[in-house]
């Protein structure tokens, strides 16, 4: 089967790979580059567990042709903390008991993140519109919204 | 938004509140890894060479399968090995084989028949999951369609289609002899004469999915030693071994399994059906071989919650008070028993529902329709028959002009209260739940309501007791499909009668097998009381004098808006042991060990019987061994002998 | 076209383990060479916290700090056999489990001490903060850690424990129906404050207040969690979730997320939750495990609660708009019954 190299940053590092033709984001994260972070849970762009940032922008990598992504950048939960420091909204995920059986965890930090970085200082109902392309099964989202809430307060330094 | 308080005032004098880690809110061990990504769920585990496997599903609700041609698939680009039941060396189990309850009664992979409309017919392995799918379109199955049943009650009836042939009535077998689970305690009829109103209604629920976010799946792998290991996320860990052993008839030291991670379960990761599928896999192939569904099997293949149908019928008198209750229950099972089975006497045991209720009779069946088999989900066996139940307090409730709330207080067990099971209720707080949940919603409650414990008023002679119990013989195996039975319900006609204050031993813990092993009294925070000995049926120990019957002030609803309830007076508490007492060695259980002195009851008409009642001796559960000692397994021709598969991470 | 208000109520119990026994659960704990404790189990953790809740266990059975004890689980060469993690057991029985294993490790490690100390092991006690001293006199004290590095490179002694617990099996009478259960019974009562929209059909829970009794909260936010998150998935399973809906008719089942709804973050319910305790006498520090009782009684707290708001009695779940706006077409529009319930008068 033909081969496409395709070239992109992956959380602060280049990655460089030969993917299928045809082959989705999800895979080649996972299996090619070795980044388990994004989570396959439907492969049909419906659940959200599988949503990484390219340029910024959340996107469902279930949904997303490899060949696509050349020259972009692209984030995921593996990379959030960047170092040894969580982000915020790691530690607010943590302190507001915002996952339980994690699955979707990494796909809402993206939408969270994503988020925050275009609006700092978000209502309670721009986060649920936020995340409403993330499915949880566990939680009841309530946790999850709290917990974005509380980390934007820290980002602005008002909490 | 949400609030949350506890209540510490309540039961206080029953706990101690003062120990260290306990009760605190300690992050939880596992969240950093969800935070960070690094939590590894089954998949998360990468293999050189990993193959994926995809199954061939029926599209028929039933059919005989007249051949499959799997050679377009075999040759087709990227596929290893396609596979069929012959492959499965052990193709019969059902999952509560391991702790022997239940027969044999679903293929691993369908070979004659197909039951339900997605059962597997056979298996491709192929280099990518798209070469698996292209595959898998391409085996041609022949297939003789027939008559399927999709209503649990027309498949108990004569005539129509046999799913199962394990179950040729379409009913689970219990104990032998009927084909239900039955409940008797009191005389349900003769209390149905008298009471002042019938309410009877009909409550059905539709199957639902435990829908996690992360379906179920498995990846095997031969392993170093001869082994093979299995990356997992089922929910029981040694029941998907053990299951994969028997299917597999390969020795239980041959398998490493490996999971402790879900992501989401609610029930639908204990059928075990996607290891013994990976580990066939890893065997037929020698390399890492992944199964997983995808989201519409795990919608539609993946075993839901099953459907379940319940009638009640309660008798009540002008005051309130609930005197007969009487269920038919079907379970939905689907083609399959798996665990529905189980359900059903989980769910008989838990009638009538957290209320005293002096006569109960229930009927309970297990059905075998042709859908996807069910399984369990959060609630499993109870959240049905609750909806039901509760839904009919409320109807009994308008039919008696009471308010909802003090109709259920009224009701409410207690301790020392005798339950239909034949078991003292103990640790009881029905009550407690309902007047602090009205105290939230500000849902006025009258002051006697109010003042109701579940500590008191429990456990007097006429609630402890066990009445004499009307018995009938009525559905024995067989005979609903040979049309000598048609009614579901409970007998009216019951012709047995057992005495009053039968009853067995109550099962307890078995004991620490070494004194090391237990806490010590002083460090457990709660009373570590006994079991009160069945011999001593009287009042629960330590209640206070029971309180004059309760009748609700007014039945219109009282205009009090509760108070915070008062905490119920505390029940002196028994001298502490310095160290715990084990509890007492089970004696003989009345279950199981003994065989009958007497034959059981037979039900000659109109006699009564003299004889003592005895219960006849199921047969103890044997453990699970493997049929074969310890051997060094099966080579198959053309599965490699070398370890492959490196793991990487 | 007109928005209906109603309200109901309903109350549960829950039996906590695998009815009628015969599932036993084991755990092994062991000191490193410096006195953690690791705690080998093969229970799964579903995300209702397993393994958080089974390493509280551990650390207050033991007497030692929670941040040196680790849960692992698992690994079928590893760990013990465990039953696995349904029917509300994982608490229940994997925590007594625990208890004991850890119990026979603790009681090593104070005979250990003792003997570096010179003192009788009754006299001695932990202070859950790394320490073991005598009764009365905390001066008089060695760690955990020396006490472990004692143990294992001078005395020759291990400090390990296992457990095992069991409710031997038995069975139903055919007859009967007598039984023992389970042990012990965890209780729920809720009010389901909710809008039905005759001209949509559409339910919107509004408010949710609830008394659950849980035994002991062995970790009061693990409890939170469940409560939470049960009561969410009661609501989607009262008037969303079904595969076949139209059942016993198998068309039109959903196959994806589009077709099978749940609630989303945007329709989150206000829930005001109590937490009562009382501890169950057989169960590890008398806590009973809430997670599966949690979504049962908001079923029929809807379904009363839609009869309380128009008079339709909707015993057939899903309540799908459907539902009721045939059952509205069929009385005849709204019929609210007289009396308002659970409304100060």
């Amino acid at each position: 089967m033909a081969k496409t190299p395709v070239r992109f940053t992956l959380n602060d590092a280049e990655a460089a790979l030969f993917v299928d033709e045809g082959a989705n984001l999800i895979d080649v994260l996972r299996r090619g580059a070795g980044d388990l972070s994004p989570k396959q849970g439907c492969a049909q762009g419906t659940c959200g567990a599988c949503t990484v940032l390219i340029d910024g922008q959340p996107h469902l990598a279930c949904l997303t042709l490899a060949e696509t992504v050349e020259g972009r950048r692209i984030d995921t939960t593996g990379g959030l903390a960047g170092g040894p420091q969580l982000h915020p909204l790691q530690t607010a995920f943590m302190e507001e008991f915002a996952a339980q059986c994690g699955f979707c965890t990494s796909g809402m930090l993206m939408a969270a993140k994503a988020l925050l970085d275009r609006q700092p200082s978000p209502s309670r109902d721009e986060v649920a519109e936020a995340i409403s392309g993330n499915l949880c099964r566990c939680t009841g989202y309530e946790p999850i919204i709290d917990a974005v809430m509380r980390a934007s307060q820290r980002m602005r330094g008002a909490a | 938004m949400t609030s949350i308080e506890f209540r510490k005032d309540l039961f206080a004098d029953e706990r101690d509140d003062t120990l260290k880690e306990i009760g605190q809110p300690t992050i939880r061990q596992d969240i950093l890894g969800h935070v960070t990504g690094r939590t590894p769920y089954y998949d998360d585990h990468l293999f050189d060479g990993l193959l994926h496997m995809r199954a061939v599903r029926s599209p028929h609700h039933h059919a005989r399968i007249r051949s499959i041609d799997t050679r377009e698939a075999e040759r087709m680009p990227g596929v290893r090995r396609v596979a069929t039941a012959r492959d499965v060396p052990n193709n019969l189990n059902t999952l509560l084989s391991l702790i022997n309850f239940g027969k044999d009664d679903e293929p691993l992979c369908a070979h004659d028949k197909v039951r339900y409309k997605g059962e597997t017919v056979a298996w491709v392995i192929a280099d990518t999951e798209r070469l698996a799918r292209e595959a898998v379109a391409q085996v041609r199955v022949d297939y003789e369609v027939l008559p399927h049943v999709l209503d649990p009650e027309e498949a108990l009836k004569p005539g129509a289609p046999v799913v199962n042939e394990v179950y040729p009535n379409n009913s689970f077998d219990y104990h032998e002899r009927y084909d239900h689970q039955k409940l008797r305690f009191g005389d349900v009829n003769a209390a149905f004469a008298r009471a002042d109103h019938i309410v009877e209604a009909e409550y059905q629920m539709s199957p639902i999915e435990q829908a996690p976010i992360e379906t179920c799946g498995a990846i095997a792998a031969p392993e170093q030693n001869d082994r093979y290991v299995c990356y997992t996320n089922t929910q029981a860990l040694f029941f998907s071994l053990g299951t994969t052993a028997k299917l597999l008839d390969i020795p239980s030291s041959r398998l490493h399994f490996i999971g402790g991670t879900a992501g989401g379960g609610f029930g639908g990761k204990v059928d075990s059906i996607v290891e013994p599928t990976a580990v066939l896999g890893a065997i037929l192939t020698g390399r890492p071989v992944r199964f997983a569904w995808d989201r519409e099997e795990e919608m539609q293949v993946g075993a839901p919650r099953g459907a379940e149908r319940w009638r009640l019928k309660d008798g009540v008198m002008a005051d309130g008070r609930i005197v007969a209750r009487e269920f038919t229950g079907f379970f939905d099972s689907g083609a399959y028993t798996r665990l529905s089975s189980y359900a059903i006497v989980k769910g008989t045991g838990h009638l009538p529902g957290p209320y005293f209720i002096p006569n109960v009779a229930a009927n309970v069946y297990c059905c075998v329709t042709n859908r996807t088999p069910a399984t369990a989900m959060r609630g499993f066996g109870i959240t049905a028959v609750d909806f039901a139940i509760e839904c009919q307090m409320d109807r009994v409730a308008e039919a008696v002009g009471m308010d909802p709330i003090e109709l259920r207080i009224l009701n409410a067990y207690r301790d020392g209260d005798m339950k239909a099971h034949r078991r003292k209720a103990k640790n009881t707080a029905l009550i407690e739940c309902c007047q602090v949940a009205a105290g939230k919603a500000q849902w006025p409650l009258s002051g006697e309501a109010m003042a109701q414990s579940s500590l008191t008023g429990g456990g007097t002679p006429e609630r402890v007791a066990i009445p004499e119990t009307v018995t009938d013989d009525e559905g024995r195996i067989g005979e609903r499909r040979a049309g000598r039975t048609a009614s579901t319900a409970p007998s009216r006609n019951g012709r047995g009668r057992v005495p009053s204050g039968q009853h067995g031993a109550t099962i307890v813990a078995a004991p620490p097998q070494n004194p090391d092993m237990q806490i010590e009294a002083d460090r457990i925070g709660h009373r570590m009381g006994s079991e009160t000995p069945p011999s001593a049926m009287g009042p629960a120990s330590g209640a206070a004098q029971p309180s004059a019957p309760y009748r609700p002030a007014s039945q219109t609803g009282g205009s009090i808006v509760p108070p915070r309830p008062t905490p119920p007076p505390a029940a002196p508490p028994p001298a502490a042991p310095s160290v715990p007492p084990s509890a007492p060695p089970p004696a003989s259980p009345s279950y199981g060990t003994q065989p009958p002195s007497a034959p059981p009851p037979a039900a000659t008409p109109g006699a009564p019987h003299d004889a003592p009642y005895q219960r006849p001796a199921a047969p103890e559960p044997e453990p699970y061994r493997p049929d074969k000692p310890f051997s060094r397994g099966t080579r198959r021709p053309g599965s490699s002998p070398f370890l492959s598969g490196t793991r990487r991470r | 076209m007109t928005i209906h208000k109603g309200r109901g109520f309903a109350c549960i119990n829950y039996p906590i383990g695998m009815n009628l026994g015969g599932d036993p659960s084991q755990a092994l704990v062991h000191s490193t060479p410096d006195g953690k404790f690791m705690v080998a189990l093969s229970a799964i953790d579903l995300g209702q916290g397993m393994k958080s809740v089974s390493r509280q266990i551990a650390a207050e059975t033991l007497g030692v700090p929670i941040e040196d004890v680790y849960v692992d689980t698992a690994d079928s060469d590893t760990g013990p056999h465990d039953m696995g993690s349904f029917a509300s057991r994982g608490t229940h029985r994997v925590g007594n489990a625990v208890i004991r294993a850890s119990a026979e490790a603790r009681r090593q490690m104070l005979e250990a001490a003792a003997e570096e100390m010179e003192v009788d092991a009754g006299d001695l006690t932990t202070d859950g903060k790394g320490n073991i001293h005598v009764k009365g006199a905390p001066g008089r004290a060695i760690t955990v850690a020396e006490t472990a590095i004692a143990a294992q490179f001078k005395q020759g002694r291990t400090l390990s424990g296992r457990g095992i617990f069991l409710i031997p099996p038995s069975s139903a009478d055919p007859e009967t129906g007598e039984m023992t259960p389970v042990t012990c019974f965890a209780h729920a009562a809720l009010i389901i404050d909710l809008e039905v929209d005759d001209e949509t059909g559409e339910v919107e829970v509004k408010e949710i207040n609830s008394a659950y009794e849980v035994g002991r909260a062995l970790n009061p936010k693990l409890v939170e969690q469940q409560l939470i998150g049960g009561a969410w998935m009661g609501v989607s399973h009262t008037l969303y979730e079904t595969t076949e809906p139209y059942y016993p008719d198998r068309r039109h089942g959903a196959t994806d997320f589009n077709h099978y709804l749940m609630p989303g973050p945007a329709q989150v319910v206000p829930h005001h939750i109590a937490v009562l305790e009382r501890p169950a006498e057989d169960a590890p520090f008398g806590g009973k495990g809430p997670g599966e009782m949690c979504a049962n009684p908001v079923l029929p707290g809807i379904a009363n609660a839609i009869y309380d708001a128009i008079g339709l009695r909707c015993d057939t779940l899903p309540i799908t708009p459907e539902k009721i706006l045939r059952g509205l077409r069929e009385m005849g529009g709204a019929r609210p019954p007289a009396r308002s319930r659970g409304r100060a008068a």
